[in-house]
């Protein structure tokens, strides 16, 4: 058994992939975090008030972790979901009643529930810690933007079952942009962008027309939304992750004093 | 009220801190669980609940050491605990509570609890070796440095593997539910919006969409934005603290968790048919009724005080809330930077404090409607239905 890892580990496929030996010497352990493109997001050395759960809570990881857990599920879901009017319910029935002990839509569920209270938690954190101070005050506006993100993503999300509490939410949030000054047809100032008697600002043009490709929460809505909650979002928001997780560690490495 | 956190959150557990002793009762037994549910109904109506609450977080941050003890939280958790049990025998809070998308508002509760008393004892502690002239907790163990592999690689992936355990089993005891397919023509009532935005929803009670469905959430992400551009304070950084930034932790604590987080949780568990209130062991009636007697600031100041019928011009009629609201918000600020705030202006210059002022008073608009709302039942400031600029 000794002479077949030896083998294996002496190979030159083995040795293709990993550089280095076990780690459990110094140069080994700091070879392991170097050489591997996941794991050099981490710095060789952290302070070890930075893994004290008692003070950073785990909560940003857990961001990070919810968010692969949903892209994944949510991947495995877009196999066997249609976003079109008559489709969309009949599928995500279907999941329940054919599915025996189907866990990719709770999952997928809980865990968007869940992003969204650790990112919240997160922020707080982030907040009593003061972590927003100098030098990371720029990370703390990516982390804002990636809020956003997270309840956008949940927001779109949300409307994709297309059963009667989600259409509801969706249009109670999206009629505030009725009211939009200047831009939604309820909205203050919105009768001043008029000429000639002809409002430029109509329930067919404001920016709730814009959001839902539509005067209501429609198939343009459901195929927009879609569109945005499995590409659009995901997109912006990596990429907006690895802006935040590099400027983590070029700031001052995980939350500290500095 | 002993509970630490007991105030930041609904008055269900409020009222839960105080007697205890009541059995498991049902809807029409028992005075002593009666009278408890009849506590709890009466404690979470807005208005007492809102007083109760700035009350009780001000004790908390006056009383800190004793808050943040590990058996005051032990001995909330329990009763919090023991409440729960007592009411889920209540078939009216049963219906609320155990709806399976309300499960992550309890987590909410239950981590936002912990966490911030978590945060509280960290800063008491700090505070106090600061004051001995110590290192801070984090400060002593940020001087050792470890390496990332195993420490740091270990610890993620124990969180990891538990974290997605618990999450299948969660999944597989609770099923997603799915509700009717959509009808546009049938409107569910309550029609909520998704939970974290409730706490923007419960704002409509008392502005119009355009402010608390445009204009406040913008203000809160620009907000956010500017947080460490307009905290000039270099102290607590990178440490739990209270005493170094006293402003800044209460401020952020008012907003996180008497209007944020509390709001979602009266929004999801106390807010029937029609945006109704509804205690929590109160049953969901369709045909509640609450009078609706609001009275615009133009009509008080016209027809009741000037005793005339009130002018046509929409300018002219709401020329009261107009210089009221100008000079709430363009008098004031300079103002307080002349006389009160003279230091934080020399301390953050005049941009820095320009930009707090403004996001500060719009802030501090929200309760002070609310509070005339409540008290003189207060409708609008400015009333231009015309122009649909109600403030």
């Amino acid at each position: 058994m000794q002479k077949l890892f030896k083998y294996v580990r002496e190979s030159q496929i083995w040795k293709s992939v990993f550089r280095h030996g076990y780690p459990d010497t110094p140069r080994n352990r700091t070879l392991a975090v170097l050489s591997n493109v996941f794991l050099h997001l981490h710095p060789v050395k952290v302070r070890r008030s930075g893994i004290r759960l008692s003070y950073t809570w785990c909560m940003g990881g857990l961001t990070f972790f919810l968010f692969l857990i949903l892209t994944l599920t949510g991947l495995l879901l877009m196999f066997y979901y249609r976003p079109t009017a008559d489709r969309a319910y009949e599928d995500i029935f279907a999941l329940r009643e054919h599915v025996p002990i189907g866990v990719m839509r709770e999952m997928h569920r809980w865990g968007a529930h869940l992003m969204v209270i650790s990112v919240w938690l997160h922020m707080y954190r982030v907040f009593l810690t003061g972590s927003y101070k100098p030098p990371r005050e720029f990370n703390w506006n990516v982390g804002v933007i990636l809020l956003v993100l997270t309840l956008l993503l949940s927001f779109t999300g949300y409307l994709l079952p297309w059963d009667q509490l989600a259409v509801w939410a969706i249009t109670v949030g999206t009629n505030m942009a009725r009211a939009t000054p200047l831009l939604g047809h309820e909205g203050p100032l919105a009768s001043a962008l008029s000429f000639g008697g002809i409002d430029f600002i109509h329930a067919g043009d404001d920016v709730r027309f814009g959001l839902l490709a539509g005067r209501f929460v429609g198939e343009g809505a459901l195929l927009r939304f879609y569109v945005l909650h499995c590409v659009g979002f995901p997109l912006i928001a990596a990429t907006l992750m690895a802006v935040h997780f590099w400027r983590v560690r070029k700031d001052g490495g995980i939350s500290g004093p500095l | 009220m002993h509970s630490l956190l007991a105030s930041m959150l609904p008055g269900p557990l409020c009222a839960a801190a105080l007697p205890v002793g009541g059995g498991g009762g049902h809807v029409d037994d028992g005075p002593v669980a009666a009278a408890l549910k009849h506590a709890a109904n009466w404690l979470t109506e807005p208005t007492r609940y809102s007083v109760a609450s700035i009350l009780g977080l001000i004790a908390v941050l006056y009383f800190r050491r004793f808050f943040s003890k590990v058996w005051v939280v032990t001995v909330f958790f329990a009763l919090s605990t023991a409440f729960f049990v007592f009411a889920f025998q209540d078939p009216n809070f049963n219906a609320i509570i155990t709806k399976p998308d309300n499960v992550p508002i309890i987590i909410l509760f239950a981590t936002v609890v912990f966490f911030s008393w978590l945060a509280l004892r960290r800063a008491v502690i700090n505070d106090e070796r600061t004051k001995r002239g110590e290192p801070t907790l984090e400060g002593e163990l940020a001087k050792q440095k470890v390496f990332t592999w195993p420490d740091l690689v270990y610890s993620e992936l124990i969180c990891l593997v538990l974290f997605t355990a618990a999450m299948l089993v969660w999944s597989i005891l609770i099923t997603a539910p799915i509700e009717e397919p959509a009808a546009t023509a049938r409107t569910p009532n309550p029609s909520k919006a998704p939970w974290y935005f409730l706490g923007l929803q419960e704002l409509l009670v008392y502005f119009d969409p355009w402010i608390a469905g445009v204009l406040l959430p913008s203000f809160i992400i620009v907000g956010l934005c500017a947080i460490p551009y307009i905290d000039t304070n270099p102290k607590g950084n990178g440490y739990y603290t209270f005493e170094e930034r006293p402003f800044a932790i209460s401020f952020f604590w008012v907003g996180f968790l008497l209007f944020w987080v509390s709001f979602v949780i009266l929004g999801t568990f106390l807010r029937g048919p029609n945006w109704s209130f509804f205690g929590p062991f109160e049953y969901w009636d369709l045909h509640k009724l609450e009078p609706m007697v609001n009275v615009d600031l133009s009509t008080w100041v016209w027809v009741d005080i000037l005793g005339k019928p009130r002018p046509d011009n929409p300018f002219v009629r709401e020329a009261p809330g107009i210089v009221l609201l100008i000079g709430y918000f363009l008098v004031l600020p300079p103002l307080l930077g002349k006389t009160v705030m003279r230091k934080m202006v020399t301390d953050m210059g005049m941009i820095r404090f320009n930009v707090f002022m403004h996001l500060f008073l719009w802030f501090v608009l929200i309760p002070i409607k609310m509070g005339l709302r409540w008290t003189v039942n207060l409708k609008y400031f400015i009333g231009m239905p015309e122009y649909f600029f109600n403030v």
